[in-house]
């Protein structure tokens, strides 16, 4: 018997399997056509209904039935064009007509397969639970004890070293009549002092034009005129030819990653730069999708990003997940870190990214026995990308907090916490609190921390959220102009508004940054490792991380 | 807050002399403790400068170990030293057993061996005895080294010194370091009680070290047996006084600019700024933070005093050539020396380290932004 389920609609989804259900007023909506023009995934169109009407005229009441076809929005339920939530049709909408509302029971992971196909997204982790950064609370207090200092009067170096310091024991010094002086000829290693809060990578594909300019500008704008010395890492694809010959560079990362897309631009463009990135970041992986490549979907990759990159228009550009040219962690670290290094005479402190994991150690071991590695940056689960599989985002990853915390005292057992230092990033600013996250950080052990997600919330509005808000930064049809390439998209976007966002976030984070160290007693040195500083209304976190457990 | 008294003299003077100086500036301490580090040493001591002193407190079953230990290892009782203990109405002091000051002869297959290897074994004793009394509290080993003594307990400084019998039978020495007040932040432990010693170096503190933490993880992986402890947050000042000036091997002045380093612009105006760069680098984490004010002294004899970058804890010098005493309080300093010029007393600022050199003829200030030394009237 066949199935009559196309008569009573049985294999199609209801609006409740939805994550986000549009609200609606009919005596709102005047019918512009706004919202459906700006839905970037069409989940509502403009559709017809049939209305029966009573309807009375005259002095006293005749009711009369009318019966007329109307105009209304009407929510699809194609799995394919589900609301994401953004909300962009409520910010066009001129009479509040209209509003998406977070539908706590949906059943989207159910259904977003089709053609066989997993869900890919961008964003980070959908997990709305408090993170174990957020948990942390600074504890040691000095009042009585001894007088705190005062973050507005006192000064303050909230600094941070990027770049391997040597050991003390092995300093290139001559001692003569009372006075060190350097032995000639010693290589030391490079060694920048920036902020403690950098940009982590980015990549001017994954990015829109003025989303990343804004961004540089900014990061600019710190260091010229704010003297806060905020540095920026490319991400993986290159950066605009002009920047790497302008003075600017000497502010920025650029990222070599196992596609190596952007990386013959950067070769050839070495003899005509006048000055030195701050570093080079060589990424082996990514906290949000740990072992994945990074991936520009065709649609992201015009003109601009083709010629940057070096590769046609209109071809998906997917990195490899790992260096395919190595073979071995001794390969792939060491020889890489070397021959990087070389191209610019190991005056540029040369430093790999690998996304949080429980062998982070091995790898922590092998750079700490390596003098020419810089650092290590370690991103955690909750760390953010522009394209992911669902499933990578959301259930692969080591979170951060223990991961660099196990890496620190590994590092103090070893004596050599100075020698390499340890950024972390995965998840900073999740809830807002960047400072806070940034110097519980710094207390469990890391010499700085890196954001992306925090910096799209905070200086571009970026919608997406942990309960898989918008998240579509994948597809290039980015409503906030953020992640697309699309110039219909991105001209929504002010690149100087950017970049005033991103000056007021890090003035603020150096200021927060003062308030919370002031009362620990700590001004000079940034607090690298002072753990009886923090505490945690959780025994196992509290266990785990070596701090007191307070209640 | 801690109160911290030292002298330096080019003839013996009675340890009394700091206890006075830490009663008159009683208003500034709590009158929980006193701990006294005493070098160059007088009296019954003065002939017997090359034999290693072990300094301490023990119960009888502390004292068969210590005597079970040391002649294992072969040591020799050259001298022994026990204070004549006052009692009674208007002493709060609680006898705790022994106070020891023993003189030893190395043992025999140590007399021909070179200095390192005998302070290695100076230092390895002292660790393992403390160990052997860390259990059931049966002895406390403060110091173990030639021509030293330090001596520890709870109470006033001032009855503690008449405790000890000081004011009829002092002890005497050309250097004393004494503070006064035991570590009250947490609960009290004789070795939480200042000056701490290590290999001829002796610091006091007062103040919080709010860098403790990463001072004392930098220290403990510098694989020395030495740094340990740290039942106090200001022992690490003296153990970064001895990695830096042992160790290493840098002169004084550099522990300034390890402890408080200078800004970068200023660094640059330094002469020797491209080593004081690397220094800052690769010692962050022996930065401190303060609010501190140090004193101590050297293997040399050298005495010094500096403070945080900040100056959140003061901290007086002044004297007479001959004699010269370092303070956290005027009043202590007019004690001891009122026959100085006043006028004369230097207040260190924050780029200040005043060093009094051995034989406490002068006194000197190193100035850390210019990198030069001045020597006062």
């Amino acid at each position: 018997m066949e199935s009559a389920h196309r008569l009573d609609h049985n294999s199609e989804l209801t609006l409740l399997e939805f994550p986000f259900i549009i609200r609606w007023r009919e005596d709102r909506c005047s019918r512009c056509g706004r919202c459906t023009a700006v839905c970037p995934t069409r989940a509502i169109e403009p559709s017809v209904m049939a209305q029966r009407l009573v309807h009375s005229d005259g002095a006293t009441p005749l009711p009369q039935t009318i019966r007329r076809v109307s105009q209304v929005i009407r929510q699809v339920n194609d799995i394919d064009r589900h609301c994401v939530g953004c909300g962009t049709c409520s910010l066009v909408c001129p009479n509040m007509a209209i509003m998406p509302e977070y539908n706590p029971h949906h059943k989207f992971l159910f259904h977003k397969n089709r053609g066989g196909v997993p869900y890919a997204r961008g964003g980070r982790r959908n997990d709305p639970a408090t993170s174990t950064l957020d948990k942390l609370k600074f504890i040691r207090i000095s009042m009585l004890t001894d007088p705190s200092l005062d973050a507005g009067r006192h000064e303050f170096h909230i600094r941070t070293l990027m770049g391997r310091n040597l050991a003390a024991e092995t300093l290139p010094l001559d001692v003569a009549d009372g006075r060190l002086s350097l032995k000639p000829g010693a290589f030391i290693p490079p060694v920048r002092e920036i902020f403690p809060i950098r940009i982590g990578g980015m990549s001017i594909g994954a990015l829109s034009p003025p989303m990343w300019e804004g961004l540089a500008m900014g990061v600019a704008y710190l260091n010229e005129v704010e003297h806060i010395p905020v540095v920026m890492c490319s991400g993986e694809g290159g950066l605009p030819p002009r920047l790497l010959k302008s003075r600017y560079l000497k502010y920025f990362i650029p990222q070599i990653a196992s596609g190596y897309f952007g990386w013959d631009e950067i070769i050839h463009a070495l003899p005509e730069m006048i000055e030195e990135p701050a570093a080079i970041e060589i990424k082996y992986g990514q906290g949000a999708k740990p072992g994945d490549g990074g991936l520009l979907m065709a649609y992201k990759v015009l003109k601009l990003i083709a010629k940057i990159r070096g590769v046609p228009m209109y071809v998906d550009l997917a990195s490899p997940p790992t260096h395919q040219t190595k073979y071995s962690i001794e390969e792939a670290v060491a020889k890489m870190i070397q021959s990087v290094s070389m191209a610019w005479g190991f005056r540029v402190p040369v430093y790999p990214k690998i996304s949080g994991t429980k062998t982070a150690l091995a790898v922590l071991n092998n750079l700490a026995r390596n003098p020419y590695a810089a650092a290590l940056t370690i991103d955690g689960e909750d760390g953010g990308t522009g394209a992911a599989y669902n499933v990578s985002l959301d259930k692969m990853g080591h979170p951060i907090a223990s991961n660099l915390r196990d890496c620190y005292l590994e590092l103090v057992k070893a004596g050599k916490q100075n020698e390499l230092p340890l950024f972390a990033a995965g998840g900073v600013g999740k809830e807002a609190n960047l400072a806070a996250n940034a110097a519980s950080l710094i207390l469990l052990g890391a010499s700085g921390v890196d954001i992306g997600k925090f910096i799209m919330q905070a200086a571009a509005e970026c919608y997406g959220d942990e309960r898989n808000r918008c998240n579509l930064c994948n597809l290039g049809r980015c409503p906030r102009g953020i992640t697309t390439q699309d110039p219909r998209l991105y001209r929504r976007l002010d690149a100087d508004r950017v970049a005033e966002r991103v000056v007021d976030v890090f003035k603020t984070a150096e200021t927060e940054l003062k308030k919370i160290f002031a009362p620990m007693g700590r001004s000079t040195q940034l607090p690298i490792g002072m753990s009886d500083g923090l505490g945690v209304g959780d025994k196992a976190i509290a266990e785990r991380l070596q701090i007191s457990y307070v209640c | 807050m801690y109160r911290l008294s030292a002298i330096a003299a080019a003839e013996y003077f009675s340890v009394m002399e700091n206890i006075m100086a830490l009663d008159t500036m009683k208003e500034g301490h709590d009158g929980s403790g006193l701990g006294v580090t005493l070098k160059d040493l007088g009296g019954e001591f003065e002939h017997l400068k090359e034999y290693p002193i072990l300094s301490g407190i023990c119960t009888d079953a502390g004292r068969r170990k210590i005597d079970e230990y040391m002649e294992s290892l072969g040591f020799k009782v050259k001298f022994m030293w026990e204070p004549k203990i006052t009692e009674g109405p208007g002493i709060n002091v609680r006898k705790r057993g022994h106070y020891l000051a023993t003189a030893y002869q190395y043992p025999d297959n140590y007399l021909d061996r070179p200095q390192g290897e005998k302070e290695e074994l100076l230092t390895r004793t002292r660790l393992e005895l403390r160990r052997q009394g860390a259990d059931d509290d049966s002895l406390y080993v403060f110091s173990f080294w030639p021509d030293v003594i330090t001596l520890k307990e709870v109470g006033d400084p001032l009855e503690v010194g008449l405790f000890f019998g000081f004011d009829t039978r002092p002890l005497t020495a050309r250097v004393i370091l004494a503070q006064g007040r035991q570590n009250t932040n947490y609960a009290i432990q004789l070795y939480a009680c200042h000056p701490f010693f290590l290999q001829g170096y002796c610091t006091m503190t007062n103040g919080e070290n709010t860098a403790f933490v990463p001072n004392r993880d930098y220290l403990s992986g510098r694989g020395f047996a030495g740094y340990t402890g740290y039942n106090s947050d200001s022992e690490v000042f003296c153990h970064i006084l001895h990695y830096v000036h042992h160790r290493l091997t840098y002169p004084l002045p550099y522990y300034k600019d390890v402890i408080t380093p200078l800004k970068d612009n200023e660094i640059a105006t330094r002469s020797d700024g491209g080593a004081l760069g690397l220094l800052k680098r690769s010692l962050r984490q022996l930065c401190i933070d303060g609010p501190n004010c140090v004193i101590g002294f050297l293997p040399d004899g050298t005495v010094f005093l500096t403070q945080d970058s900040k100056k959140l804890r003061p901290g007086i010098v002044g004297g007479v050539a001959g004699k010269y005493a370092l303070m956290s309080e005027e009043c202590g300093l007019e004690q001891v020396l009122p026959q100085r010029q006043r006028q004369s007393d230097i207040i260190p600022m924050r780029y200040d380290l005043v060093i009094i050199p051995p034989g406490a003829q002068e006194v000197k200030v190193w100035n850390q932004l210019t990198g030069s030394i001045t020597t006062a009237n």
